[in-house]
């Protein structure tokens, strides 16, 4: 049946509050925590939220009557509280799959936080979480290797990988950094990684760096008989640099490249991840301005969504905080998005925020990265909490060791799998945390020092963002 | 007196991938390994090389995979049988899972020389 067109402004809860409505499979529904201006009934915040993210403007449009728009628009389906919070309240909204491009993670991102952020009814908006339907998983290639052709490609198996990062973060010459890189991998690293701002400036520019890297990750190999990588970080001005820097890494041998995937941009991370998969290449993914977007409690994009994301655009690796050491990050809600990250399946669970069923298909698993104010005696918790397909990186928890990094390295490398050897044993590792370390200690001078230097040191300050429990 | 510095000589030390940054494991400590490998519901799978080998991705097979078996007594025999047939290599054990088809555990029980 055709409608007759009236001009002028409707509420938005005429046309965008459908509780009735049933989500489909091929829905993308949303969670938003929603802060509106006094006054304003929560239905018509909910609906206007749903309009201004989909389909809707402000004033009835002629134009609207060519199409059929109940087809295209975004509901909002369900009004909940948030616990302990009268302000707020959790609005879920379901959007049709034709409303977003297929593998395109940006156009997502530019319907759901695009204008609407800006809207006057609302005073906060916070994106809590996006169920992503399997129709639209299937368009986005996903992670370039995915966990376990990783671990084939770097022979690493039965436990959680070790890195650092390379300190000091800026000012090293290329042979210098070059270095450092050499002493943690012969020390027992994995990987060692570019901090996120060293890109190509003047004290080392970026085709210094990467040859000095790659003559040290050639030796440590050899001399040490296991598989060492480098993240050399190819984030640059533009693309066209990006492949610049991601070739010439490839033309030295090298295993694995880095990006910084908000500063970056995703079109550039999907780009660059589609690159490394048809260039067999290991894709780290850092996630520098991440909590200018999701550190607020009641406005921006929880980190769960943006994980989410880097796993469609694509990414080997995603840092996700410690629970532990120096940065933000309660241990549920860590747990909930690097289930996001691995799992091919994660279900609802409010206890560690997930808001939705998540059913990832066969898209690849993303490594989960710790890395940020962690030393030794953080190992057991760190083993607990993120099992063995993660990445454990020490910067000053390497660097800072009095024999210098290659023995930081080793004494990590010791402890790490002193925790897994005990928890592979039955052991409780968190519990039994300090006797493990101090057993190793007993064959391992640089485990022994490791443990004094850092005895003292604890990161004990509360979260800022808690989940609404 | 000469003076001495406090800052230890870190040497390199070739290593076989996991748990080669410690002593060798004692006769229980394998056995407990093994007792993981079956509990988690992995394939236990034995495979040997000769050092000079040691860092290709195919190292030779013990046999087969020991697909399905529960019995740790097994595997021991067969870690013991495979070290006496080529007592200069490398001997490792895997606990093979073919549902992600990865390697849930695998570390060196025997040194070659």
């Amino acid at each position: 049946m055709s409608k007759k067109y009236d001009a002028g402004v409707k509420e938005y809860r005429d046309t965008y509050w459908t509780p009735d409505y049933i989500p489909l499979d091929s829905d993308l529904l949303a969670c938003f925590k929603c802060t509106g201006q006094e006054g304003v009934p929560r239905e018509e915040v909910a609906a206007a939220v749903a309009a201004e993210s989909s389909t809707g403007t402000w004033s009835t449009v002629w134009s609207e009557l060519l199409t059929d728009l109940d087809f295209y628009k975004g509901r909002c389906y369900r009004i909940e509280d948030v616990p302990g919070d009268k302000e707020s309240f959790y609005a879920f909204i379901a959007y049709p799959l034709d409303l977003f491009e297929e593998g395109s993670i940006t156009n997502v991102l530019t319907s759901l936080v695009g204008n609407v952020f800006g809207f006057k009814a609302l005073r906060h908006l916070r994106l809590e979480d996006i169920r992503f339907p399997l129709a639209f998983i299937k368009t986005c290639m996903g992670p370039p290797n995915g966990i376990v052709v990783e671990r084939d490609r770097m022979n690493k198996y039965g436990r959680p990988l070790l890195g650092c990062t390379i300190k000091p973060k800026l000012g090293l010459s290329g042979k210098n950094y070059g270095r450092v890189v050499y002493e943690c991998l012969r020390g027992g690293l994995d990987f060692t990684k570019d901090d996120e701002n060293i890109n190509s400036q003047p004290f080392q520019r970026w085709q210094n760096r990467f040859e000095f890297v790659a003559e040290a990750v050639r030796s440590a190999q050899e001399e040490t008989g296991e598989k060492k990588g480098h993240y050399l970080n190819c984030t640059a001005a533009t693309p066209e640099e990006m492949y610049e820097r991601a070739e010439f890494a490839k033309e030295l041998g090298q295993p694995i490249i880095m990006h910084d995937y908000i500063t970056g941009g995703f079109t550039a991370n999907t780009g660059l991840a589609k690159w490394c998969r048809k260039n067999g290449m290991l894709l780290h993914i850092h996630r520098a301005m991440h909590a200018v977007i999701d550190r607020h409690p009641k406005h921006g994009i929880h980190f769960r969504v943006l994980a989410k994301c880097l796993r469609l655009s694509g990414g080997d690796q995603l840092h996700t905080g410690t629970v532990v050491g120096k940065l933000e990050g309660d241990r549920q809600t860590t747990l909930g998005y690097i289930d996001q990250l691995r799992e091919s399946f994660v279900p609802e669970d409010r206890t560690r925020g997930n808001f939705f069923d998540q059913d990832w298909g066969s898209m690849g698993g993303v490594f989960a990265v710790a890395s940020g104010g962690i030393h030794v005696w953080h190992m057991p918790a760190l083993v607990a909490i993120f099992g063995d397909d993660s990445v454990l990186q020490f910067g000053g928890g390497t660097h800072g060791h009095p024999w210098g990094s290659a023995a930081g390295a080793a004494a990590n490398r010791v402890a790490l799998e002193a925790c897994v050897k005990a928890r592979n044993a039955g052991r409780e590792i968190e519990k039994e945390g300090r006797d493990i370390l101090t057993e190793a200690a007993k064959h391992s001078p640089e485990l022994a020092i490791a443990l004094e230097t850092w005895k003292e040191i604890k990161f004990e300050f509360d979260t800022v963002d808690k989940l609404d429990v | 007196m000469p003076f001495t510095s406090t800052v230890g000589d870190y040497q390199t030390v070739a290593t076989l991938e996991t748990f080669g940054f410690l002593p060798p494991l004692t006769q229980d400590e394998i056995y407990d390994q093994i007792a993981y490998i079956i509990a988690q519901g992995w394939s236990p799978l034995i495979e040997h090389v000769h050092p000079s080998r040691s860092m290709a991705t195919y190292w030779s097979y013990w046999k087969l995979p020991f697909f399905g078996e529960k019995d740790l007594g097994v595997i021991v025999n067969e870690l013991e049988a495979c070290h006496r047939a080529y007592p200069d290599h490398h001997v490792r054990l895997v606990g093979y899972d073919a549902y992600t088809q990865s390697q849930g555990s695998c570390f060196v029980v025997f040194e070659g020389r």
